[in-house]
């Protein structure tokens, strides 16, 4: 076999997940059906006034894509650990990292895309303005694939332990806290017309901060949980 | 000062005895749970080796 | 004169050193403990804002600060232990946890008790608040990550990976909880006012260094434990006069 180029090994990584992904469209479904769910609830858990609701909304978006995306974090590592696909990549001449990163690009388009894409509808629920929708979608563009590269790390530390689901959520929620603030306060900043560029400079800075260390710390936490 | 305007701390008594009382509250069952783990640890420990006699 | 500082990192050697080290922390943990609590409420005048109330200043202040300082010395051991695979720093680590979350817990139960004559609520959404619960968060964490993994090494490496990258987002939180805060303009509430008064500085330090010496003691007797635990197979266990008995 030619050797592969960083790029090449990349795609190949993501192509090969969204393959196994679409096998088992129902998982991706129930993702995405748990986030409009949880959503949908809580105008009947705070009632149905509309001025209570378009102040809630940002947050109840945010907390449910935040919920929704703890909830496919165990399937991404764990399926290819079962068959042993987790130990060849291991022994990949690339390095570990970007196998990863490929990973969690392909995890974010299965489980954080979809969200994304929903998350106006939702808003139309809650009586959004247009313009909070597009930060909506902004934010969220910018702040899913940080919850997925997090929650990765948790995914690799708890990789085949008993109680994962609940374990992972209880390690990678306190850490997402910063997604969380910068991106509802993004849709928030529009709704009471304060500056939102800083608050998405400042997703955008985790986002790339994120991006360089997320991939290595899991691959370690991958190489911790596989000896 | 007299004990009970001592105890009383001007109307404060709940809040700030409540404050020391968890502390001391903490502190002892911190130091409770530490002994007791350490007993059954020598306990498992005497046990290992009382098996051990026993096989030899 | 050089001490060879790797004969006290293996457990058997510690084990011992710890056993002779913790009463004499625990005696001046309970000397200072005393002392403390003499000037907090004796010597220390009533103050002219708060009345009595603020003498909860004296035990919420320095479990705070404490357990801010054991998340960080815990992460600090558990990363001499990921990196040059020292068993006894990963044992400190996860001996230094609970006594880190108990305090956590504790600052936020006095902070609660002394919020609510102060500000007139048990809780407010303050940075410093927040940022505390979150912090007991991440030990909780850090503990049940330790507990769900049978495997001791690997028990000791994937926490002690957690608790650095904790470490790192410790700040990242902070600041992004004081921006939410600045921006819903919550209750902005400052313990600063005025300078305090001499006595009620002594009063503080004189806690602090209690409870200071206080976790280090009972942090000392738990890691004897887990060494007791991890290190049953060894020779040297049985042969302690504990053991034998």
């Amino acid at each position: 076999m030619n050797k592969l180029s960083l790029i090449g090994l990349l795609s190949l990584v993501i192509r090969r997940d969204l393959v196994l992904a679409m096998r088992r469209r129902a998982d991706v479904l129930t993702t995405l059906i748990f986030f409009v769910i949880v959503v949908s609830l809580f105008p009947l858990g705070v009632g149905p006034e509309i001025d209570m609701l378009r102040k809630m909304a940002p947050g109840v978006v945010w907390v449910a894509a935040l919920l929704a995306s703890m909830l496919s974090l165990g399937r991404m590592f764990s399926a290819d650990y079962l068959d042993g696909t987790l130990e060849q990549m291991m022994l990949v001449p690339q390095s570990l990292s970007v196998l990863v990163l490929a990973k969690i690009l392909a995890h974010w388009m299965v489980s954080g895309l979809p969200l994304v894409i929903m998350a106006p509808v939702l808003g139309l629920q809650f009586d959004m303005p247009a313009q909070a929708l597009w930060v909506l979608i902004a934010a969220l563009l910018l702040g899913t694939p940080i919850l997925s590269m997090i929650g990765a790390v948790g995914a690799a530390l708890t990789l085949g332990l008993r109680g994962g689901g609940a374990l992972v959520s209880l390690l990678v929620l306190p850490l997402c806290i910063p997604v969380l603030v910068f991106g509802a306060g993004a849709v928030e900043a529009v709704v009471s017309g304060t500056n939102v560029s800083s608050h998405l400079s400042l997703l955008g800075a985790l986002l790339v901060m994120a991006l360089v260390f997320t991939p290595w710390v899991t691959a370690l936490a991958l190489r911790i949980s596989m000896e | 000062m007299n004990w009970s305007e001592f105890f009383a701390m001007k109307g404060y008594a709940w809040y700030i005895w409540g404050s020391y009382g968890m502390a001391l509250l903490i502190f002892i069952i911190e130091i409770v749970m530490v002994r007791h783990r350490k007993m059954l640890t020598l306990q498992q420990l005497q046990l290992m080796r009382n098996a051990e006699d026993d096989m030899t | 004169m050089a001490i060879n500082w790797f004969k006290y990192s293996s457990p058997s050697t510690f084990y011992g050193v710890a056993g002779k080290m913790v009463p004499w922390f625990a005696w001046s943990a309970a000397i200072l403990f005393v002392a403390g609590l003499y000037i907090s409420f004796f010597v220390a005048p009533t103050d002219v804002q708060q009345s009595e109330a603020y003498r909860i200043m004296f035990i919420h202040v320095p479990a705070s600060i404490l357990s801010m300082f054991i998340y960080l010395v815990m992460a600090g051991y558990a990363a001499l232990g990921l990196i040059f695979n020292t068993r006894l720093s990963s044992m400190m680590a996860s001996a230094l946890a609970p006594t880190g979350a108990l305090l956590a817990f504790l600052s936020l139960w006095t902070g609660a008790l002394w919020g609510k004559p102060m500000w007139g609520a048990w809780w407010v959404w303050d940075a410093r608040l927040t940022s505390e619960l979150i912090l007991l968060f991440l030990y909780l964490g850090f503990i049940a990550l330790h507990a769900s993994i049978d495997d001791p090494r690997r028990a000791d490496r994937a926490s002690a990976l957690l608790a650095i990258i904790g470490s790192v987002n410790v700040p990242i939180i902070y600041f992004s909880v004081q921006w939410w805060n600045t921006l819903h303009q919550g209750a902005s509430v400052k313990f600063t006012g005025t300078s305090m008064h001499v006595a009620m500085q002594q009063g503080m330090y004189t806690m602090m260094l209690a409870v200071w010496l206080y976790a280090i003691a009972v942090s000392l007797l738990r890691v004897r434990c887990i060494i007791l635990e991890r290190e049953c197979k060894a020779q040297w266990v049985s042969e302690l006069v504990e053991v034998r008995r």
